[in-house]
């Protein structure tokens, strides 16, 4: 049994901002070399496992994709003793100020996103956001040594050690998307124990952030006949309307709207119905900025589904989530893999596969 | 008793209880009496050493640092388990998002979440967050999992950890609370010493909440002359051409000397004496630059009859967000000013 709460500890606290996810890599590597037949990394730096079926060869096959990458910051310019930098992907500037990063320069500087005191601010100034221009990241190194140490793009990320919550609860960074890779990590480990037929790759994407890139590119190189793509959804919480979210330790939940093909949907509440699993659906009705809108349209397109882990917070260093999600989005996948046959094949007209 | 070990501790506002308990053990062999008063102030005596070293009738100095930090108070636990705040002394609420906190006396871990940026209208994402509509997360299902963890009433601190960061140079450490842990730090040091001065060192409760503890503990000891040691404003980020507002101090440069904030106007013939003794010991110094921040010394100074007073600094860049930043080369030098400064006092203040 996989301990995800271990596993997304140790990914979430990992660097791995967009284009450079080499350490997240490393350790989802280790994750899964014991549960895969095959291995390797792609030109993009996805990292694909494999897990054969035991159909006949050729057999159909399907693809999980969760991304590695996270929001990040860059140094932009070095200013006295004091870091400019500019923003890598979503980054909520309402959320940095005060915030403890490390800058990963010659070796990994601890340094803090520096605030100016409410004493001497005037009431205008305080109700506004800060803007990018205004905001210093200050690693307590005289100007001499810092240039030593920093250059003009090196990456810097969140310092946030991932801490647990009541009720199976945790909250970290970067959990968007830690905690698909994870549940792909279950899934590989359950279905060592069981029996499927079709093969599975699983992938780690890389660059989900800037624009959906490493499912882009693995997805064509795959060439996969369906795919689910794994990430957080807007979990239940103050502040939002709750017609736009999805509810905490309910379970994954299995989209509906253009991305989603409307078969692959059915399939997957089935799944979630037979094996008495708790799940929710939810409408996305158009772009779902996930790896699935990516994969969908790869080569002749492909039939695509997005299941979402309830998330709190998304795009801050408190992402907060219900582990339990993670291993109810990992147990429905693996058992809608074992649940694929012939006919759910020809459901959805692939025509490649066992008997084709 | 160091300045990481302060930094650590928690005691926000009227819960000082942890950190005077924590300066207690480590000053208790040194001191000769001690009291807690009404307030939760603690107040140590040191009297002049050796023996007759400040004459007849030594002068009663009280040095002053205050144990409690900003922080927050849990007003109410809602129906879906989160938690409605307030804050505890002056807090800019847009450093309050995306932090790590600990909840009441058991340290309960929770986080401070606001609306995705993803899901807030383009109208609204460069206005501050508005704080009465966030809530710390503790991760409880409902309002009777969470009343299992938490009480209103709860004080609710930062969550960060000391380090040092430079350790060559500027020898810049970061942590928590500086002010005025870095000042309780100051004053612990003092008193591992001897002085020609009856030494009362206060560690004042609720400073941050407006100078409450400080105004009876000086009430009670009735000084000649008083000090209040800080960790003070330090805004020396990089500014723009056309911004020619003050960093109010600078990082590095030694103890800031305040000669006016807006709660007193120090006595001269202190300020006088710090320049004089800061010069004569080879001691790097700077004044506070700017009329702004409150400190006990305004307490002090209005104490019965008035005692003339003044304020001692360490610069610290980012108070009163969940993580300072000092120079401890600026902090050895505040207790090596201090320090000399309590001997020059020996016969009282220069007329």
């Amino acid at each position: 049994m996989i301990e995800s709460t271990e596993l997304l500890r140790k990914l979430s606290q990992a660097s791995g901002v967009t284009g450079y996810e080499d350490e997240v890599r490393q350790l989802v590597h280790e994750a899964w070399e014991p549960l895969a037949d095959e291995i390797r990394t792609d030109t993009l730096g996805n990292l694909i496992a494999i897990k054969r079926g035991a159909g006949d060869a050729p057999r159909p096959t399907i693809m999980l994709a969760a991304h590695m990458d996270e929001i990040g910051l860059i140094v932009s310019a070095i200013e006295g003793d004091f870091l400019r930098f500019s923003t890598v992907g979503g980054v909520d500037l309402r959320t940095i100020v005060g915030q403890e990063v490390n800058v990963h320069g010659t070796e990994s500087l601890p340094g803090i996103v520096a605030t100016r005191p409410p004493h001497i601010l005037t009431a205008q100034e305080r109700s506004r956001v800060i803007p990018l221009e205004k905001l210093f990241i200050d690693v307590g190194l005289p100007e001499e040594t810092l240039r030593q140490h920093v250059q003009v793009g090196d990456l810097i990320t969140m310092r946030r050690d991932l801490i647990s919550l009541a009720g199976e609860f945790v909250a970290g960074k970067a959990i968007d998307d830690r905690a698909g890779v994870v549940s792909l990590t279950v899934c590989l480990d359950m279905l060592r124990g069981m029996r499927h037929t079709w093969d599975v790759y699983a992938v780690a994407t890389t660059q989900e952030e800037i624009g959906l890139r490493g499912a882009t590119v693995s997805a064509y190189g795959l060439t996969p006949d369906i795919g689910i793509a794994v990430d957080v959804g807007f979990g239940k919480q103050q502040g939002v309307s709750d017609s736009k979210i999805i509810d905490m330790d309910a379970g994954p939940a299995i989209a509906m709207g253009p991305n989603v093909h409307p078969k692959m949907h059915e399939r997957l509440v089935a799944t979630g119905k037979q094996h008495e699993l708790k799940y929710q659906t939810e409408v996305i009705a158009g772009r779902s900025g996930t790896d699935g809108w990516a994969m969908q349209v790869s080569r002749q397109g492909i039939p695509t589904a997005v299941l979402s882990i309830p998330l709190r917070y998304m795009h801050t260093t408190v992402e907060t989530i219900c582990t339990r999600d993670i291993d109810r989005t990992g147990r429905l996948m693996a058992l809608f893999i074992t649940g694929l046959d012939e006919a759910f094949g020809e459901e959805l007209g692939i025509e490649k596969g066992a008997d084709a | 008793m160091t300045l990481e070990t302060l930094s650590n501790a928690r005691g926000v506002s009227g819960n000082e209880a942890a950190v005077r308990d924590l300066i207690l053990d480590a000053v208790r062999e040194q001191i000769d009496e001690h009291t807690v008063d009404a307030l939760g102030n603690l107040i140590c005596l040191k009297r002049a050493r050796p023996e007759g070293a400040g004459g007849e009738k030594p002068l009663r100095v009280m040095v002053a640092a205050h144990m409690d930090e900003i922080g927050l108070i849990v007003t109410g636990i809602n129906n879906d388990g989160s938690l409605s705040f307030d804050k505890v002394g002056g807090i800019d609420d847009r450093v309050l998002l995306s932090k790590q906190v600990l909840v009441g006396d058991k340290a309960v871990p929770g986080v401070i979440g606001y609306a995705p940026i993803h899901l807030i209208p383009a109208s609204e994402r460069n206005k501050a967050p508005d704080m009465s509509k966030a809530v710390i997360d503790i991760g409880a299902a409902n309002k009777g999992a969470a009343e299992g963890l938490v009480n209103v009433g709860d004080y609710v601190t930062f969550h960060a950890t000391y380090q040092q960061l430079d350790s060559e140079r500027l020898r810049t450490a970061r942590g928590k609370a500086f002010d005025d842990r870095a000042g309780c730090a100051v004053l612990v040091e003092l008193l591992q010493g001897e002085h020609p001065v009856d030494l009362y060192a206060a560690f004042t409760a609720q400073e941050e909440v407006g100078l409450r503890g400080a105004q009876v503990a000086a009430y009670r000891i009735n000084p000649d002359v008083a000090i209040a040691l800080e960790g003070t404003i330090c805004d020396d980020l990089p500014k723009e051409e056309d911004d020619d507002s003050s960093p109010v101090t600078q990082l590095g440069q030694g103890p800031a000397i305040t000669f006016m904030d807006r709660s007193f106007i120090a006595d001269r013939r202190l300020v006088d004496l710090l320049i004089h003794t800061a010069e004569e010991n080879d001691i790097p110094y700077q004044f506070k630059q700017a009329v702004s921040g409150g400190t006990d010394a305004g307490a002090m100074h209005l104490a019965r009859e008035g005692v003339p007073s003044i304020a001692l600094a360490v610069p610290s860049r980012y108070i009163h967000a969940p993580v300072s930043l000092l120079s401890l080369n600026d902090f050895d030098h505040t207790v090596q000013l201090v320090r000399a400064a309590l001997s020059a006092l020996q016969g009282g203040l220069p007329s």
